[in-house]
């Protein structure tokens, strides 16, 4: 439409037109009463828009969070005012601390209503406003453009993060002049990267340098920033060791010789106790998580601190840094990898090997070959690497299934690991492997769950069958909260206080929705069962009985620190 | 004294902010969800066209303020965030005193108050009088001392208004915020 040529056009045809210029390719929703006008618009935009039909608005913006993840593009999810806005708190919230690009579109009472606890009036501006990047409430249609444009660039800029706008429903139906649609590239208060200091660059590159014994820890920031090919660039130069955080996993392969493994209370033994003998730590696009650090005040104490953000806030916020580098790291990587010098660091690199060795002897072995006849997560996750190659998009849950899926997993290529990280919400991965089959439709897809969290979305097994989404389950059975049950274990003298399940059989549900699916429990069948599912066409389920009482290891206690990983 | 412990004292922050409705809402959560309190909250339109400025006092240890600094200036609409301490800053309060005109009249040398107290005749009417005066907290808070005898009506303070001493002036920060910015983004 020429820029100038002013038409009339409704509030709805107005989203519809900035969803259009914003290129939006799928949006996952539920319509109702506040946000049917948005759904009218929608039937005449189906050509340019498609739309995912969820079976509750939680597994829609899980969906959303799923497909920008894989994709790297914005998620966009449609709702009504009142109890669908409501469901989508937890994936606000989720979104908000996984720095997740999505943006929500709900439906509200008309304009005169709003404060007289119409029906379906909700105040979703007031409580989201804490989990999201931005909100903000339309009530007259001529500002669904501009404030579309903004919704979208605060979303996918600099940090990303969940944008919320609540459109009243006079707002959706009023015929307003559109004089076309302007994506938005500034806003007068929002600087979404600092400036790149040099002299900060300068300062780091002769720290790195100087060191005997660097390590680089990254996380998700490097996919974020897109600067995984920078990334490689620079760990490869500086010979490096390099480890990860939940969400950082796969920006590189799980293979590559300068990879030595995960993070954090259920990470690698090696990059865990070293981090504690580093003479320097570079952290790049992570944010010092207390799953990752484990007790704050022995931390790193030893080692000088290169923090690589482009959140300011980020900066100093938990471990205060020697020398901050403010900005996107798909700039200041390549900045700093002309200053550095080319180094190996071979003996260095040695510790974290015997290290690994260590956890191979005291924990892995055991964990792929079993002694017992009972299945271990992380066999089941080896296995399925047989198949996948390290080529699938990995969707884990949240719990044991998660953690032996990310120990285990191999992962090729960057977003490959689809998972609640900061929030650890359970009932994620089912929904986000919806989203996550969208946002990356040539690839497969993998959903690794718990007994306990697939009950928690368990309703997209609606959505799945409608579309016929080629999606892989395996639900890891053990029969418990598996990880709330590890804690009783180790820490509350093994009182199971509410942590074991009289499960439904998984297989029939499925069957109920027309999902093909399995059932094994012997290492015997295993194999033949996981050919199957991946040379099945379409969805499908497979439930794997693993043993009820294994424990996922190496782990830092809660308040200890990190040299204080305990392999047993 | 154990030394370990920071020291918390007032700081006075300043915030600039584009004007926008559930902003002070964003603003105050930065420091509720950390269970701070804020002892005084100013907000009113800066001196820029279209740019708000806030003045918070909170009573804190320096090194919860700058985060607390670093998580307001992320937030959207907000352009700049300062920490000051009192030393740093001229800061006063303004107040209103409503007192009986009848008493007031008969009892009190409104002369000795005004010069006294530096406080201003707002309004006379024959029911009431309202006095006016500007100043730091014990300067308000004696007048209250003062009146409260003859029957004080109604009080009100102001939040507490800040200028920072050696500030080169926002106007020129902003100038210079809002030039360097445009082509940092993508
Ligand atoms: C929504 C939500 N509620 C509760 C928890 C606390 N929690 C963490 S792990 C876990 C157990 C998960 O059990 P299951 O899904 O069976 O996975 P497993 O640990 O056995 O692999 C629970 C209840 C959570 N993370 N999320």
């Amino acid at each position: 439409m020429d820029q100038k040529e002013i038409k009339k056009i409704s509030g709805s045809v107005a989203i519809m037109e900035a969803l259009v210029a914003e290129e939006t390719e799928i949006i996952f929703g539920m319509p109702g009463g506040a946000n049917i006008a948005m759904y009218d618009a929608l039937y005449d935009y189906s050509q340019q828009l498609k739309h995912i039909l969820v079976r509750h608005e939680q597994g829609g913006i899980h969906a959303a969070q799923g497909y920008a993840r894989a994709s790297g593009k914005v998620g966009v999810v449609f709702v009504t005012s009142g109890p669908g806005t409501t469901n989508l708190v937890t994936g606000i919230a989720d979104a908000m601390i996984d720095s997740t690009p999505v943006v929500c579109i709900t439906g509200q009472v008309a304009a005169h209503l709003l404060g007289s606890d119409a029906f379906q009036e909700t105040d979703i501006i007031n409580i989201s406003t804490p989990i999201t990047k931005w909100n903000y409430q339309i009530t007259d249609a001529s500002e669904i453009p501009s404030v579309l444009a903004k919704a979208f660039y605060i979303a996918r800029s600099g940090r990303p993060g969940p944008v919320l706008i609540d459109i009243t429903k006079n707002a959706q139906v009023q015929f307003f002049d559109y004089c076309g649609y302007e994506k938005c590239n500034h806003i007068r208060s929002y600087r979404p990267k600092p400036i790149v200091r040099e002299q900060y660059i300068q300062q780091a590159a002769e720290l790195i340098n100087r060191a005997q014994k660097p390590l680089v820890i990254w996380g998700q920031g490097v996919i974020l920033g897109r600067a995984e090919q920078e990334f490689k660039t620079f760990i490869e130069k500086s010979g490096i060791p390099a480890a990860w955080t939940v969400l950082g996993a796969g920006a590189i392969p799980s293979d590559h010789q300068l990879n030595v493994g995960m993070l954090g209370m259920h990470g690698n033994y090696a990059p865990n106790v070293l981090t504690n003998d580093c003479d320097l730590l570079i952290a790049i696009g992570m944010r010092f998580d207390d799953r990752v650090t484990g007790r704050l005040d022995s931390y790193a104490k030893q080692a000088q601190v290169i923090h690589l953000d482009i959140d300011p806030a980020e900066i100093d916020k938990n471990v205060s840094t020697t020398i901050p580098v403010w900005g996107d790291c798909k700039e200041t990587l390549p900045l700093l990898t002309a200053l550095i010098d080319k180094k190996e660091h071979k003996d260095w690199r040695r510790k974290f090997q015997s290290l690994y060795k260590e956890e191979i002897d005291a924990v892995i072995h055991a964990e792929l070959n079993p002694a017992s006849d009972e299945l271990t997560m992380g066999e089941v996750v080896q296995l399925l690497n047989e198949f996948t190659k390290g080529d699938a998009i990995l969707v884990s849950d949240v719990g044991q299934n998660q953690m032996a899926t990310i120990r285990y997993s191999k992962l090729n290529h960057t977003r490959s690991n689809v998972t609640s990280g900061g929030l650890g919400t359970m009932g994620f991965a089912l929904p986000a492997a919806v989203g996550a089959k969208y946002g990356a439709p040539e690839r497969t897809v993998l959903a690794i769950i718990g007994d306990g969290g697939f009950q928690m979305n368990i309703q997209e097994l609606g959505t799945i069958m409608q579309n016929s989404l080629d999606i892989k389950i395996v639900i890891l059975n053990n029969r418990f909260l598996g990880m709330v049950r590890q804690w009783q274990e180790l820490f509350n003298d093994s009182r199971y206080s509410f942590s074991d399940m009289e499960n439904p059989d998984f297989v029939a549900l499925a069957a109920a929705y027309r999902i093909a699916g399995k059932c094994v429990s012997e290492r015997e069948h295993l194999r033949d069962a996981i050919k199957k599912m991946f040379e099945h066409k379409g969805p499908y389920l497979l439930e794997v009985m693993v043993s009820k009482e294994n424990n996922i290891f190496p782990m830092i206690p809660a308040g200890a620190a990190v040299s204080e990983i305990r392999l047993k | 004294m154990n030394l370990e412990t920071p020291l918390k004292q007032e700081y006075n922050i300043t915030v600039y902010t584009e004007n926008h409705v559930g902003l002070l809402h964003r603003i105050c959560i930065v420091f509720s969800r950390r269970k701070i309190n804020i002892e005084s909250l100013n907000t009113s339109p800066s001196e820029v066209a279209g740019i708000h400025r806030f003045n918070i006092l909170i009573f804190e240890t320096e090194e919860v303020i700058r985060k607390l600094c670093r998580h307001l200036e992320k937030l959207t609409e907000v352009l700049k965030v300062y920490y000051h301490t009192n030393e740093d800053i001229v800061w006063q309060e303004l107040a209103m005193y409503k007192v009986p005109t009848s008493v007031i009249a008969e009892q009190v040398s409104v002369e000795r108050l005004l010069r006294c107290y530096g406080a201003r005749v707002v309004v006379i009417r024959k029911d009431y009088t309202i006095f006016e005066t500007t100043g730091q907290r014990e300067e308000t808070d004696k007048l209250i001392t003062v009146l409260q005898p003859y029957g004080l009506i109604e009080f009100v303070r102001s939040a507490r208004v800040v200028v920072i001493k050696d500030s080169e002036g926002f106007n020129h920060k902003l100038r210079q915020f809002e030039r360097t910015a445009v082509g940092e983004e993508s």
